[in-house]
């Protein structure tokens, strides 16, 4: 974990309201996991006061990238930033996805991105496909309308089967992409389950996680929460989580990825 | 040759309540967990002194969520005083505050009179250098109506219990939500506190106009931040003249021009709050900032400039 005051090298659109920025930080590429994410700085003014978190979206070289969609104030405030500009930038934190080892029992990989929830699993997806070539991952991407689609094409080039769910259907299948994640399933009983990481809205990942309780296969989740400190110090970000009776993880360090099966919904 | 007094570096350096510190800025209870979140960004031993997260006899899960949201240049909390409860502290947490040169003020809250004496001499005997007396969280049901700082007769009846069960330099940590802050304050000193940390934060809320729903789980949470700094300055500036032991000025502070509003208006020290959240360089840069003020100023000793308001006459 450090702070930097990284240099913005791209700051575009990519989409409806939804933009990529590439900073200049080696210092967190060489120390960032998939879904890990820095805690960005905004403005030197205020308001916003807080930091924004923004998971890690790709890391090349000496440049780490983030993917986000303007939500508020923050957000329309990083959109505005010119490239050469500096962003005050604390990471990599939190813990990240664990991988599948070489060894474990799994048929394949199943990633199940909801909006800009693609950004932490395309890092995931280059991770996978680096440390394990034989794992076939299949990629379930869900989106509004096909204008807010992202990544299609990242996960294609790395050999992913990528399908697609539109909530208008206007591309892909009408529905949502946890409904693509049931289709797949039952799997036969005799054949090594899937492993399935999942990231987007939190009314998803609840319904990706009951579906990984009832066919019992492993599922992490890539919780989105609002922070303020992001270090773990304010506990203003918990979950509850399973305990004697329950607990309260935070999302900034405990997570943002969980084990589906811990979390109390 | 003789160094000229002019050219020695400013003294920072400040006895507060009989603890030696570097210098007069701290990190606030609550803020800065327990010094080992941020120990890999900020250099704890360059620190006046750290206050813990308040700490309770049994571990406490905090309260459920939704617990914090922004508001306008300010952050609204509701924990629930969420901590790990003073065994624990004592085994995990304090060893890894031996590994610094830096004083360690302990927060500690109960929901009973009793617990705050249990929790005092509990900590007897170990490596701390003071304790500070949580009386104004306002995210706990206390039993009772009201919290301990919003009470002068309580607030006095828990201060000189603890006062007689410890010879630690003690604090007790107020509440602006009271109509006259200097009235407890000096309560506080008749009781024998060694100073007062002002303020804790303000009870507010935030509605989410689409659901109609309070934004926080509990409804109310505590206002810090920027947006309550002025009224922060105004209470340390009242209980500046109304009390002799040492003030902790809290709120709001960002920038060494806001410490050095607080220690002008009469606070021997100041603590971040949400700074830390915000940046956590902030306590290194205020500490910086009010060295190179006084460089620029010619001011010697960081003392001389407490409670050094130049009113105008009327």
């Amino acid at each position: 974990m450090v702070q930097i005051d990284a240099k913005i090298l791209v700051n575009e659109g990519i989409g409806p309201q939804r933009h990529k920025m590439a900073l200049y930080a080696p210092q967190i590429g060489r120390q960032a996991k998939p879904g890990q994410f820095i805690h960005v700085r905004v403005s030197n003014n205020f308001p916003p006061l807080l930091r924004r978190p923004f998971s890690i979206h790709r890391v090349e070289g000496q440049k780490i990238e983030i993917l986000y969609k303007v939500v508020g104030k923050g957000t329309e405030i990083l959109s505005e930033k010119k490239r050469g500009e500096y962003l005050d930038i604390l990471g990599p934190l939190g813990k990240g996805y664990r991988l599948p080892s070489a060894t474990s029992k799994i048929s394949d990989i199943i990633l199940v991105a909801g909006g800009t929830g693609v950004a932490s699993l395309l890092f995931l997806a280059e991770a996978i496909s680096v440390a394990n070539a034989e794992l076939s991952i299949l990629v379930l991407i869900g989106a509004k309308n096909r204008e807010e689609l992202l990544c299609e094409e990242d996960f294609r080039r790395l050999g992913c089967r990528v399908e697609v769910a539109t909530e208008n259907g206007s591309r892909g299948y009408k529905g949502l992409a946890s409904d693509l994640l049931e289709n797949y399933l039952p799997l036969s009983e005799d054949r090594p389950k899937p492993a399935v990481f999942a990231c987007g809205p939190s009314e998803m990942l609840k319904r990706i996680g009951k579906i990984s309780r009832k066919h019992r296969f492993p599922c992490q989740v890539s919780l989105e929460e609002r922070l303020a400190c992001g270090v773990g110090a304010c506990l203003g970000c918990v979950v509850k989580a399973k305990g004697s009776s329950y607990t309260y993880k935070r999302v900034c360090k405990d997570g943002p990825v969980f084990d589906a099966g811990e979390l109390i919904w | 040759m003789m160094q000229k007094a002019k050219d020695k570096p400013p003294n920072l350096g400040i006895e507060l309540a009989g603890i030696s510190l570097k210098n007069p800025v701290m990190v606030a209870s609550g803020t800065f967990g327990y010094g080992e979140e941020y120990a890999e960004l900020v250099d704890l031993n360059r620190l006046g002194a750290i206050v813990a997260k308040t700490i309770t006899l049994k571990p406490r899960l905090g309260n459920e969520p939704p617990r914090i949201v922004e508001t306008a240049s300010g952050v609204l909390n509701s924990i629930g005083l969420q901590n790990v409860g003073i065994d624990a502290f004592i085994n995990e947490k304090l060893p890894f505050f031996r590994e610094y040169d830096v004083p360690l003020i302990v927060s500690i809250a109960g929901d009973t009179i009793d617990e705050y004496v249990q929790l005092a001499k509990t900590l007897k005997g170990e490596e701390i250098s003071g304790l500070e007396l949580n009386l104004s969280c306002p995210n706990i049901k206390y039993g009772r109506k009201f919290m301990f700082a919003q009470d002068p007769k309580t607030t006095h009846q828990v201060v000189s219990r603890v006062r007689k069960a410890t010879s630690l330099p003690l604090m007790v940590k107020l509440s602006p939500n009271v109509t006259d802050i200097s009235s407890i304050a000096r309560v506080c000193e008749e009781a024998g506190a060694d100073g007062v940390s002002l303020i804790n934060t303000f009870t507010g809320m935030a509605i989410d106009i689409e659901s109609r729903k309070p934004i926080l789980r509990q409804i109310t949470g505590g206002l810090s931040g920027p947006a309550i700094k002025p009224i922060a300055l105004r209470m340390v500036y009242e209980v500046h003249r109304a009390v002799k032991i040492p003030i902790i000025g809290i709120g709001g502070i960002m920038t060494a021009g806001d410490a050095l509003e607080f220690i002008i208006a009469g606070a021997e020290a100041v603590a971040i709050g949400t700074g830390n959240f915000v940046d956590p360089l902030t306590p290194i840069k205020v500490i910086d900032g009010i060295r190179e003020y006084m460089i620029r100023n010619k001011i010697k000793d960081i003392k001389s400039m407490v409670g050094s308001l130049q009113c105008r006459k009327s």
